[in-house]
């Protein structure tokens, strides 16, 4: 087991440095290519989302240079990126991968959408056969150890953040979100979050209102939406259900009255006020009208807080599933790294064993059938008897630490190659020898 | 025997009943479950109960307590109907207590008869009856959504982390419950009457507008009217719409308890 893994995510590093460490979806099969070419890494694959950057190989001795490659890939310094990386080794690296693939890593803990992006990732890298046996097997189990954390635990259904707190809200107020229309107002980040995670729920469009008409119409952009200026804002708001607001004003700028004109020109159709603005945008007298519901920054917060108790629970709960995973696929990795061993040393005996039974034979002469039974299971019996010992020591062995001493110290006195692992760095070598 | 089968069916409710309060303090996914099955479970002894009344003569429809027993029965085709397309059970909380009570009434004992008297055009008395009793239980589980749609709305603007978790669906899917009732009720409640005044009408001659059971009838209908157009032309949901609702639900009982003393109604039950 030789997985290393290296990268960035949003607890690591800020958004400039994840910025610059990004892989556009385009160049990630290219990036796999690269990586599986450098030196000492069999396997490898790259994670790329807003909040993470990963690089995930199998190596050939368990220390391949993955800060080089960062450096040489992205044209870094070491100055530069060095202090924002983690880097985790087998065991470790597994569980890294099983967390984050269970979104234990994720910034709002419990979010689905990590998974997709891991399995997109993994079926590129497959796909450029940067991605085989062991990795393959990293990930065919990871992602069986996200379903179970996901059915097992409540970590996937309890919200966390203010923005899933937000939409959690919304459907308390709409049912579904189906249809539904959101505003922006005053383009920030997190009200930005907000409404990507409204639009992930399946809100309808999308208005956007900001001082500086350009941001409002950059914002609208990225999400197909409509930019409004901010004189029409009155007029314009109430087409839409939720209102995301946090623009830099000293004062309210939504009063008791303009809730009054959204109600009668909605026909009284609830809205829902997010305000995460500091000072408040929604005067507290909003929320006295029939229909209106305005939570605040505070009132968001204290939501969260109240799941936040939950959600411990139910994440040192999936902490656990996952310990006894990476211990189990520790356990059957290691195996399998044996299993080849033990396959070609019983191949090289046997041979031994054919060989000298021919040799017998020339000297004897035509043996008759009861004389090749009792040579046969002679032989056999005494390589039975050899390999025994060898074998069960392999395979228990193959649970310690010592695994790839014993597995190397068995190789060199019988002289074995291992078939598999061999011909796989043969057509490697030619893989890259093509290309270049 | 009716009664008897009517009685199998009011233990059922009983549970129901004590769901409803038991849904009012915490959530309990299992018994909401057993609720719902025991109340199904009684829809079929009172459908049991219902058929046989009928089998032993249309005359006995009419009786007061009889009528009680099919709204009871009407409520709970509402409540499956609305379980079938939201999956909650949350208007349980109101309809199981009517319907328990109604069945209650019902069943403690059996009321002598009202419409003894021959009445003209017996196909249109039982029509008024069966269109009466299916606004009469839209009325009653549209009440009930306005009342859960104040507790949401109510918890909503609490802002408690705990009032997020509630047994009770979104504020507005309460809202479509109660507007849906109100509007596939309407109609009926409004035939209803209609139908009733023919009756009247083909047996007396006239409708006496000044018999208490008509004039109640008659607000009953006037404020289930005023619900629908507040709601349809300015949106009323919420307070307004819960006290205007309230406000229908009081005039139906009072409507409904009329029958004890109206002279037209009981048709002098002579």
């Amino acid at each position: 087991m030789r997985f290393q893994l290296i990268g960035v995510n949003h607890k690591s590093a800020p958004l400039e440095v994840r910025e610059r460490l990004a892989i556009p979806e385009s160049r990630l099969p290219d990036t796999c290519r690269e990586l599986t070419a450098y030196p000492g890494i069999e396997e490898g694959m790259v994670i790329s989302t807003c909040n993470r950057v990963e690089v995930v190989t199998h190596t050939a001795n368990g220390h391949a240079d993955l800060r080089g490659f960062l450096h040489d890939h992205f044209h870094l310094t070491p100055e530069e990126l060095d202090a924002h990386l983690y880097e985790f080794r087998e065991k470790d690296a597994v569980r890294h991968i099983f967390r984050v693939a269970s979104s234990l890593d994720s910034m709002v803990v419990g979010e689905a959408q990590i998974l997709g992006q891991v399995k997109e990732a993994y079926a590129t890298a497959r796909a450029v056969g940067a991605v085989r046996g062991q990795l393959d097997q990293l990930f065919s189990r990871a992602f069986a150890v996200a379903k179970r954390v996901r059915t097992e635990t409540a970590v996937g259904s309890s919200s966390v953040s203010i923005a899933s707190v937000a939409v959690e809200l919304a459907k308390k107020i709409f049912g579904t979100l189906q249809g539904k229309n959101v505003f922006i107002v005053g383009a920030g980040k997190m009200s930005e979050l907000a409404a990507r995670h409204l639009m992930a729920h399946g809100c309808a469009s999308i208005f956007v209102a900001n001082r500086t008409y350009e941001r409002a119409i950059g914002l609208a952009q990225k999400f197909n939406g409509q930019a409004i200026k901010f004189e029409d804002l009155y007029s314009t708001c109430d087409r839409a259900d939720i209102v995301i607001t946090s623009t830099g004003a000293p004062h309210a700028i939504f009063r008791k009255e303009h809730g009054e004109q959204f109600l009668a020109r909605r026909k009284n159709r609830p809205m829902f006020f997010i305000d995460i603005a500091v000072p408040r945008d929604v005067s507290p007298d909003m929320g006295k009208l029939d229909g209106i519901f305005t939570y605040d920054i505070d009132d968001l917060q204290q939501a969260v807080a109240g799941h936040i108790a939950d959600r411990r629970k139910e994440a040192e709960h999936a902490e656990a599933i996952i310990a006894s995973e990476v211990e189990k696929f520790e356990a059957r990795i290691s195996t399998l790294d044996v299993v080849p061993t033990i396959v070609s040393l019983q191949d090289h005996l046997e041979t031994i064993r054919q060989a000298e039974i021919d040799r017998v034979r020339g000297r004897m002469g035509q043996l008759t059938p009861e004389q090749e039974i009792a040579i046969e299971a002679l032989t056999r019996g005494i390589i039975n008897k050899v390999m025994h010992t060898p074998i069960t020591t392999l395979k228990s062995a193959a649970k310690e630490s010592e695994a790839t001493t014993v597995v190397d110290v068995v190789r060199r006195l019988f002289n074995l190659q291992v078939k598999g692992k061999d011909a796989q760095r043969e057509s490697k070598k030619e893989e890259v020898g093509t290309r270049q | 025997m009716s009664l008897l089968w009517l009685r199998f069916a009011l233990a059922c409710y009983f549970i129901g009943l004590v769901y409803a309060f038991v849904a009012l303090n915490r959530t309990s996914d299992l018994f909401a479950r057993i609720a719902l099955h025991a109340a199904s479970l009684g829809m079929v002894f009172h459908f049991v109960s219902l058929v046989e009344l009928f089998l032993s003569g249309q005359v006995v429809w009419a009786s007061v307590h009889n009528g009680e027993s099919l709204l009871a029965f009407f409520s709970m085709i509402f409540f499956m109907v609305v379980y079938a397309i939201y999956h909650t059970t949350s208007p349980g909380v109101v309809v199981f207590p009517i319907v328990f009570f109604l069945t209650f009434v019902a069943a403690v004992d059996q009321q002598p008869v009202l419409l003894t008297t021959f009445v003209q055009r017996r196909g249109w008395l039982i029509a008024h009856i069966i269109l009466i009793f299916t606004g009469y239980a839209a009325l009653v589980l549209s009440f009930g959504a306005s009342l859960l749609y104040l507790v949401q709305e109510r918890r909503l603007k609490s802002k408690k982390p705990t009032s997020l978790i509630s047994f009770l669906p979104a504020l507005e899917v309460i809202d479509q419950i109660g507007y849906r009732s109100l509007l596939l009720g309407f109609p009926f409640m409004t035939l209803g009457l209609l139908t009733g005044s023919v009756v009247a009408v083909a047996t007396y001659g006239r409708v006496d507008f000044l018999d208490p059971k008509i004039l109640l009838s008659l607000l009953m209908w006037a404020v289930y009217m005023l619900m629908v157009f507040t709601r349809w032309n300015s949106g009323w949901r919420g307070r307004r719409a819960a006290i205007l609702a309230s406000f229908a639900f009081v005039a139906a009982l009072a409507a409904w308890a009329a029958n004890y003393f109206s002279t037209i109604h009981r048709f002098a039950a002579l």
